[in-house]
């Protein structure tokens, strides 16, 4: 009885260690006042002023598109490159899989450097296309890595079969195993969508010209000194990716169930 | 048509995104640009060697270090006792690893808020319950503390996967062969969680030794880590060869310690005498 009270204890220590800093934060975006420490009445004029200023509106604006384009590209290619590799030797599927794995591996900070370093010896001015191909680049190995697990339990003589039916490849594939790998293509592009999302060195490095994301203007204020509308925008962040995460869960957890799916 | 050939569009974007900029920053750091052109150099590496940077290399490795043991003895607890409340346990799992997917700079910032000396909720608290204020921010210790909290849920989720595959029937063959609980926790638990323990480390220690987030926001500045130092020369001082420089040394680093801990392992199974 008693070490039961002392896990739950910990327990609940641990989660107020992990909670009370974000619960602040987003009661103190309600607060009347300006102090982060005395509560001075609910408003709603922060996310007012959050609405109405021309910086956190732009950089909203750019973190979304981003955030959109690089999924559903990094989705597309993603999905065709685990199909591909897939089928491929074990010793070609090897090294490529570990070159996919790199990016994921790396520190941020060298991922971000070596990018803003290409691009520059390319001669593409840092904005909004290099963030774009930065995103993309990073998102890809997610997708692979939530396909390529489901396409070995894959039972590989339906795909035959279509064929010896009379399918070109392409109509086999179209209609055979995308249909089967679909949940995972979809929890893929959910996953490549928040962490773009969620950004910030990569994007940090490789942008320029005015092109932010929500992250590097969070930061940009900081260093200003705080604010009460990083608040609003911290809270505005912090439930929108609490909603796709408990989507990704539910589906991961739907599939899981239904066909054994791998957990990312 | 082959199935593999569907790869290609990624196998391109891979050479060209992923191999070549990493390339890059070899080149940058092995070269040097003068009158005469770009040639082969050493000087960016022997720069680093310096001892002012060396000390940032040190803090890094230091603060990074001790983060690491202490979400290591936070999150082990908590990992077993998890495992222990079977389902209920893994429901309770998303909730201490929810925070690892929220933004990273809105966690960091939420402490900021927290530990101003003069204003912050935690200072005003302690003031009122008359007990003596905490002036942390500027310092280690703030960096430390924003390590453990950003980092504390990439260290419970590998143990706690390690932890849930191991086989509830080995336990019970160390009950029937006369050991206690104690004794099961040192040579059967914690032997058999120890791949998750190191993914662990590798996943609290690689992100906290690079930062530069951290020490920027809870150290005011007022503290140089190596993380700090790369940025300033890609987007301060323009001396991009030597930042180049002073990565290649981090990952290298980061790289042995890994290959040395990754080893350490493989003895410390060989000799724990499991069997």
């Amino acid at each position: 009885m008693v070490k039961k009270g002392i896990e739950r204890l910990y327990l609940g220590l641990i989660m107020l260690f992990l909670y009370a800093p974000i619960l602040t934060l987003i009661v103190f975006s309600f607060n009347d006042s300006k102090s982060r420490a005395k509560w001075g009445g609910f408003t709603l004029k922060w996310y007012k002023n959050m609405l109405n200023d021309p910086m956190i509106s732009k950089s909203l604006y750019y973190t979304l598109l981003i955030a959109l384009l690089a999924s559903v590209i990094a989705t597309i290619i993603g999905t065709l490159a685990a199909i591909g590799i897939h089928v491929m030797k074990k010793k070609t599927k090897s090294v490529i899989l570990n070159v996919t794995y790199l990016p994921v591996l790396n520190a941020d900070i060298v991922t971000g450097i070596a990018f803003m370093l290409f691009f520059v010896a390319i001669g593409l001015k840092l904005g909004f296309t290099s963030m774009l191909i930065a995103h993309i680049t990073f998102n890809i190995p997610y997708v692979i890595l939530s396909i390529l697990p489901k396409l070995s339990s894959l039972n590989k003589y339906t795909y035959e079969a279509a064929l010896d039916l009379g399918a070109y490849p392409m109509q086999a594939i179209w209609k055979v195993i995308i249909p089967e790998i679909m949940p995972n293509i979809i929890t893929g592009f959910l996953l490549a969508f928040t962490l773009s999302l969620d950004d910030f060195v990569i994007s940090y490095f490789t942008t320029g010209g005015g092109v932010t994301n929500l992250s590097i203007t969070i930061y940009t204020m900081t260093r200003r000194g705080i604010k009460p509308e990083i608040n609003a925008v911290s809270t505005v962040l912090f439930l929108s990716i609490l909603i796709l995460l408990l989507i990704i869960n539910k589906r991961t957890d739907r599939n899981t169930k239904k066909l054994g799916g791998i957990n990312i | 048509m082959n199935r593999k050939w569907l790869a290609t569009p990624y196998l391109i974007w891979m050479v060209v995104f992923i191999v070549v900029p990493l390339v890059m920053i070899f080149y940058y750091a092995f070269t040097v640009k003068d009158a005469n052109g770009t040639r082969f150099a050493l000087d960016h590496l022997m720069k680093s060697f310096d001892s002012k940077y060396m000390v940032a290399l040190g803090k890094s490795f230091l603060y990074a270090f001790i983060a690491t043991v202490i979400c290591l003895i936070l999150a082990y607890p908590l990992a077993l006792i998890l495992v222990k409340r079977n389902k209920g346990g893994a429901a309770m799992l998303f909730i201490f690893i929810l925070p690892m997917w929220m933004n990273f700079l809105l966690r960091t910032y939420a402490w900021l808020s927290l530990l101003e000396t003069n204003n912050g909720l935690l200072n005003t608290v302690l003031r009122a319950l008359h007990l003596p204020v905490l002036d942390i921010i500027g310092t280690p210790k703030a960096i430390v503390l924003g390590m453990v909290y950003n980092f504390l849920p990439f260290m419970v989720l590998p143990i706690y996967n390690a932890l849930a595959k191991i086989d509830n029937s080995i336990m019970e063959a160390a009950y029937d062969l006369g050991a206690n609980d104690f004794k099961r926790l040192l040579k059967v638990t914690i032997p058999l969680s120890m791949p998750g323990v190191m993914s662990g480390i590798t996943m609290v220690f690689m992100p906290a030794v690079t930062s530069f987030v951290i020490p920027n926001l809870l150290g005011s500045g007022k503290v140089n880590l190596i993380g700090n130092i790369i940025e300033q020369q890609f987007l301060l001082t323009y001396d991009w060869g030597f930042g180049a420089a002073l990565s290649i040394i981090l990952m290298i680093i980061i790289l042995i310690s890994m290959a040395i801990m990754q080893r350490s392992d493989e003895d410390m199974e060989g000799g724990a005498g499991l069997w």
